[in-house]
């Protein structure tokens, strides 16, 4: 189980925008009539993405109205899952997967890039605060180890050098180009590809 | 090595686009409403004659699952939902379904779904694959438009609706009653069984969960037939599999082979051999990280199905695999796994909930050889504790690795960590115990 805390400065009010409403009304229809409930989690990602990546408890306690559920049962549904933010974070979220097949492939010294470059404490927003960093669990692209995901991007196939540029791009508020940075094709293996090769000279 | 030919996720890298006209002339949506008129029993009795297991770790054959549903829908609606809740440590097969061959998947679905006599099927996909997810709902609309699912799917006069459902970082959903609980609006903690889901399932109905590999192949077992799936691979372990190969090899890949193929082909044919040789080569874990290790030796000559996997104390898992050479520190290797175990743990069952992150806590000491030699058996015990004793499997997952490091790594283990606590040799305490307490007696001893 992970720690998750809570921030300390909360907005009074949140609500959803127009756009984000009528999306929200869309979602509960996936689900049978009476079962509201489901859409939970997809409304803690609408108020997420509105309210610049992180959900204050204002937003729990609208959903909570929005889907006729008690406030708890989406405060612990908040809590449970280590995707909602429940503090701000950087306008770019950087994710670094150190779970054992990427750690063998040099994960930790992605985090030393991270610590050098945008703060030396996890959470904790760079000094022009539009970026911060986090240790995640995998990620599910472990062929393509070392790995991040920024924001909704994964960025594969890391080196330092490489990752060093990304992380002054982003501090530049310039988006890194996503996928490998080996330029390999998706998961294919980078030499001696002996598969489906009809398909690749196509 | 197995023939092109006989490859059915013929875009896993992307060569030919995953739109649907793409997919049209590869083989996908045709006959679809052909084999459909052929009636369920024939489906199920085909799938079981091919004797698929399913791909998302455990194995159970696929067309047994789907005779479980009840035979007639009573007051009751049924559920397919598909689990693409990939997040095992070395695992990343679906997410290339998911971008590439997404209409695979969605033709299964009409398939199983028609097999099972459900109308609404959720596709439970993990909260980080954001691209896959839009890739996979254009597809899903694609499917719609050209009126291949929906109010008559594909012709059949089935109706089919589809649904993404994002999950949001847990690894627990992908324990299908933990996963049919997050779809409900919960925490994702699973439930006791039985109940079987196949009878009281999603919002207490009977409901078919199936992994995303076990769908996508399905259309092309029943067009080639369950005669050619069945002819591939080994018996009761047949047909195709995606391996992913991660870690210490020069090429990591994903790559679709013959079940029952030999483990250092996979490595040094399409994965370029273990980083420095062969020879260097440490430990294998052949399932993703829930998967007790296999040493070298092991290693050189076992073929990679359930069967003689489990032979060897070890399992097929999601064939996610990962090679470890000797330039790693093998027991940080799974003190890094414990800790993902310990972050993973749902809570509910004590045994995993506190279990796992002892065993972190032991496993990291024992890295920086810290730890007693009493603890080595100490650490054993708590997978024991752990292994049965919990409401899911996860209990399982997160003590088998540990006990792989402890069957082949022992010697290295206790070569690293000889301390003799001082008590030990006045008072005969019990090795469960705090360390604070057993730290204070030491000094009593001292003084």
């Amino acid at each position: 189980m992970s720690i998750k805390k809570v921030s300390k400065e909360q907005p009074d009010k949140f609500e959803f925008n127009q756009d984000n409403l009528n999306l929200a009304n869309k979602i509960v229809l996936n689900y049978p009539s009476g079962k509201k409930k489901s859409a939970v989690m997809a409304l803690l990602y609408i108020a997420q993405k509105q309210n610049d990546n992180w959900i204050p408890l204002a937003a729990m306690k609208y959903i909570a109205k929005f889907l006729d559920i008690s406030y708890i049962n989406v405060y612990e549904v908040a809590t449970f899952y280590s995707m909602y933010n429940l503090q701000p974070v950087g306008k770019y979220f950087i994710q670094i997967c150190t779970t054992t097949p990427c750690m063998i492939r040099g994960a930790y010294k992605l985090v030393d890039v991270c610590k050098k470059n945008i703060s030396e404490k996890e959470n904790e927003l760079s000094t022009n605060k539009n970026c911060s960093w986090t240790e995640v669990e995998c990620l599910g692209a472990c062929i393509s180890a070392p790995m991040s995901q920024i924001n909704d991007d994964y960025y594969e196939d890391l080196n330092v050098k490489q990752f060093e540029n990304i992380i002054k791009d982003i501090l530049k508020d310039k988006k890194p180009k996503p996928g490998s940075y080996r330029g390999r094709l998706n998961s294919e293996p980078e030499k001696n590809r002996k598969t489906l090769l009809e398909n690749k000279n196509a | 090595m197995l023939e092109d030919k006989d490859r059915i996720f013929k875009n896993l890298y992307n060569d030919l686009g995953s739109d649907l006209d793409s997919a049209k002339k590869r083989g996908d949506w045709i006959n679809t409403k052909e084999i459909c008129n052929k009636g369920r029993d024939w489906i199920i009795e085909e799938v079981k004659k091919s004797e698929l297991r399913g791909r998302g770790g455990a194995g159970f054959p696929t067309g047994l699952k789907w005779s479980f549903a009840p035979k007639k829908v009573g007051a009751k609606p049924h559920y397919l939902v598909i689990n693409a809740d990939e997040s095992e440590p070395g695992t990343c097969k679906d997410r290339d379904i998911l971008r590439f061959e997404p209409h695979k998947l969605i033709e299964g679905c009409l398939i199983a779904s028609y097999a099972v006599n459900a109308h609404k099927c959720y596709i439970y996909l993990r909260g980080e694959y954001y691209n896959e997810g839009i890739k996979l709902q254009n597809a899903i609309d694609e499917a719609y438009k050209s009126n291949l699912i929906g109010k008559n799917s594909s012709g059949t006069g089935w109706e089919l609706d589809i649904y993404m459902h994002y999950g949001a970082g847990a690894y627990i959903c992908g324990e299908e009653t933990a996963l049919l609980e997050s779809i409900e609006g919960n925490k994702g903690q699973p439930r006791l069984k039985p109940p079987f889901p196949a009878l009281v399932g999603l919002y207490g109905c009977p409901t078919i969960i199936n992994n995303v590999e076990t769908i996508a192949v399905i259309p092309t077992i029943l067009k080639k037939g369950s005669k050619w799936f069945s002819s591939l691979g080994k018996p009761k372990n047949t047909g195709t599999k995606i391996f992913c190969i991660s870690g210490n090899v020069n090429s990591p890949c994903n790559v679709e082979e013959e079940m029952g193929i030999k483990l250092k082909d996979l490595i040094e044919k399409h994965a370029g051999g273990v980083v420095g040789g062969w020879d260097n080569l440490q430990a294998v874990i052949p399932g993703g990280s829930s998967m007790p290790m296999l040493s070298k030796e092991i290693s050189e000559n076992i073929t990679m199905d359930f069967d003689s996997l489990v032979e060897n104390n070890s399992g097929l898992g999601t064939a996610g695999i990962i090679v470890i050479n000797k330039d790693q520190d093998i027991i940080k290797c799974m003190a890094r796994i414990a800790r993902f175990y310990k972050h993973e743990s749902c809570g509910q069952c004590t045994p995993c909930r506190e279990g796992s992150g002892w065993m972190w806590r032991i496993l990291e000491r024992m890295a920086k050889g810290e730890a007693s030699k009493d603890e080595v058996n100490m650490l054993a015990d708590v997978t024991k504790q752990i292994e049965g004793h919990t409401i899911c499997a996860f209990g399982e997952g997160s003590a088998w690795p540990v006990q792989g490091l402890l069957r082949h790594f022992k010697k290295e283990i206790i070569e690293r960590n000889n301390f003799n606590p001082l008590v030990k040799n006045s008072k005969n305490i019990p090795y469960l115990i705090d360390q604070h307490i057993l730290e204070e007696d030491i000094k009593n001893v001292k003084s």
